[in-house]
């Protein structure tokens, strides 16, 4: 087991919230940690994230890796790995600042870089399916090293305490994004570590997840068989990884990819019209070991927009709002009251029901 | 008559205040701007009356034996657990896990509510909890249900949404459950028995809703003027055999 990690499962039930503009304009970091920090207590200080899309216009065509980092050794390893398979365009340590809450950070940094075009062109690989592989590399073979996030123009900010403590160790106030998750952690089986904390990622994936998934073995084995290694001994990770699978691998609809982690359960199917049954069982039949089961609150973003999703028969709360340009959710109508008091809308999904929020003119996550 | 200012107040020093007030003798006390604090009410044993202005946190007037609360917003989850007396009225939504194990008091809703209301419900005697909710209501209502009562009218509807979702009253074994409109026989528990309601049944729910349509300024008899389902246990012990030879 590499250094830094625990060696068992984590689970955990926790507190998530998002906002994105439809309109694609960015606003500051400040008003997503006022919305976590209101469900203060759904956390206990041992994890707390964001993920921020948008915050990198002037890198937008590179990919930003955000890096954990044990000690000065691992760094090595890994820049010179960085530096045979990517153009390294900057390299530098993330902004932070001293909160009293905050204790023992590892050595946190992003990179922005272009794959090497010679080495690229010789893998055969899509320029995303190549990073992934990189990312998937570092994670499973490099002791001391944890890839944070690796999408275009985002970035995952995490680690262990409060997520509003976190926020300003990051100083989050300072960026612009126009789609803001975020996660309060409250680790039930294992202690919190930094690389632990919400959002987890992959390319523009990110993943914040209020629950359990009791399915994850099952869906681990699956995605082993396709060449993700499940390093973070966290189901989360697994959510994210099934998602990057259906979605970019498989390229499904979203729909479909929801039906296949928040499968109807077999009493709706027998309700369901011939066409719809037959689509529905069909998406068993293939995806069956994507099922998630247990109970769980998840928002999925992306550079598009988002997906928030309950499991199917709702264990977990998950509460949207709408104003003129902006969506919102959360565990807590309070966390979307606490930024806009008047929204124009309000509701709950029903469990299984996927919420999508996308920025106006996409058709898709 | 005293009031606070919720703004920026931790919910534990928020809840001190109103027991502190409440043990001054104040009988009425206002909360405005309520947002999120959570635990409010809960285990008084008092008849004061708190009036919430906002939205006030999860786990709402648990363990109560007296108190009314009057929610001027929507409540989230968790609310009148274990309520033992009192009255609750909500003038929106309320979330999941409404009057869960309640065992006393009235909660009424003007707007929908979430998944898993009144389950574990009990009644004893006199002792009968009720709920009203003018909305429409999410999956596992009155699930495991053993007393008291339901009442379901889904007013205000969204155009064809549905008034109850699934999984209605499984394993309810007491008490009755009252929806205005039809519920489908696959949403409800094989434990239940839908029956449509009779003279007697129609003067009950009149007395039950008499007091709630004034609450919320409706016209009880528009609201009695439509058919009615009633849901009873079929078995008061459903599962008496399940591990008898």
């Amino acid at each position: 087991m590499r250094g830094s990690r625990p060696t068992e499962k984590i689970m955990s039930g926790c507190a998530i919230s998002g906002i994105l503009n439809r309109r694609g304009k960015c606003f500051s970091g400040k008003e997503i940690m006022d919305s976590i920090a209101l469900m203060h207590d759904r956390s206990n200080g041992l994890g707390g994230g964001f993920a921020a899309y948008g915050i990198y216009p002037d890198h937008k065509d590179e990919y930003a890796i955000h890096m954990f980092y044990d000690d000065l050794e691992a760094k090595e390893k890994v820049d010179y790995f960085l530096n045979r398979h990517f153009v390294i365009l900057v390299s530098e340590k993330i902004p932070t600042r001293e909160v009293e809450a905050i204790n023992n950070p590892p050595i946190i940094w992003r990179y922005f870089v272009r794959p090497d075009e010679r080495k690229l062109s010789e893998s055969g690989l899509e320029e995303d399916e190549y990073v992934a592989q990189s990312v998937m590399n570092i994670n499973a073979n490099y002791r001391g090293a944890f890839v944070v996030s690796s999408g275009k123009n985002m970035g995952v900010f995490k680690g262990v305490g409060y997520p509003e403590d976190i926020g300003e160790f990051y100083k989050l106030e300072e960026y612009e994004a126009y789609l803001w998750t975020a996660h309060g952690r409250f680790p039930t089986n294992t202690p919190g570590w930094w690389g632990g904390a919400h959002p987890f990622t992959l390319l523009d994936w990110s993943i914040v997840h209020n629950g359990e998934i009791s399915s994850y073995g099952a869906n681990k084995r699956y995605l082993e068989m396709f060449d993700y290694k499940c390093t973070m001994q966290t189901d989360t990770e697994a959510i994210t990884y099934l998602f990057d699978l259906m979605l970019r691998k498989h390229n499904l609809p979203l729909e479909v990819a929801v039906k296949a982690v928040a499968a109807p359960l077999w009493s709706e199917v027998e309700r369901m019209d011939d066409e719809e049954a037959k689509l529905v069982k069909s998406i068993r039949a293939v995806y069956g070991s994507a099922l998630l089961n247990g109970p769980f609150s998840i928002i999925l973003g992306h550079k598009d927009g988002f997906l928030a999703l309950n499991d199917r028969i709702k264990l977990r709360p998950l509460v949207v709002a709408e104003d003129e340009e902006r969506t919102y959710v959360a565990s807590e109508e309070a966390a979307i009251r606490e930024i806009c008091s008047k929204p124009e809308k309000l509701w709950s999904p029903r469990g299984g029901e996927p919420v999508i929020g996308l920025l106006e003119g996409r058709s898709g996550v | 008559m005293a009031t606070i200012d919720a703004k920026g107040v931790y919910y534990r020093q928020l809840n001190k205040q109103i027991k502190d007030l409440v043990a001054q003798g104040n009988d009425e006390i206002v909360l405005n701007n309520v947002n999120g604090h959570r635990y409010i009410g809960d285990g008084l044993d008092s008849n004061v009356k708190l009036i919430i202005n906002g939205t006030p946190g999860n786990d709402m007037a648990a363990f109560t034996n007296g108190v009314e609360i009057i929610v001027n917003g929507n409540g989230q989850d968790g609310i009148a657990n274990t309520m033992n007396d009192g009255k609750l009225v909500i003038r929106g939504h309320a979330g999941d896990a409404l009057g869960y194990s309640m065992r006393g008091g009235e909660i009424y809703v003007k707007g929908r509510v979430g998944y898993r209301v009144g389950i574990h419900m009990k009644g004893y005697k006199d002792k009968q909890p009720t709920i009203i909710v003018g909305g429409t209501a999410g999956d596992f209502f009155g699930e495991y249900m053993a007393g008291g009562r339901l009442i379901l009218l889904g007013l205000e509807r969204e155009e064809g949404k549905s008034i109850i979702g699934n999984h209605v009253a499984v394993g309810m074994h007491g008490g009755v459950i009252y929806v205005r409109g039809e519920v489908e026989a696959y949403k409800v528990g094989l434990e239940v028995e839908v029956l449509p309601i009779d003279e007697a049944d129609r003067e009950e729910l009149k007395e039950y809703l008499a007091d709630y349509c004034k609450e919320f300024d409706l016209d009880l008899s528009e609201v009695m003027n439509a058919q009615f389902s009633k849901l009873i246990p079929v078995s008061s012990r459903p599962y008496g055999n399940m591990y008898a030879y």
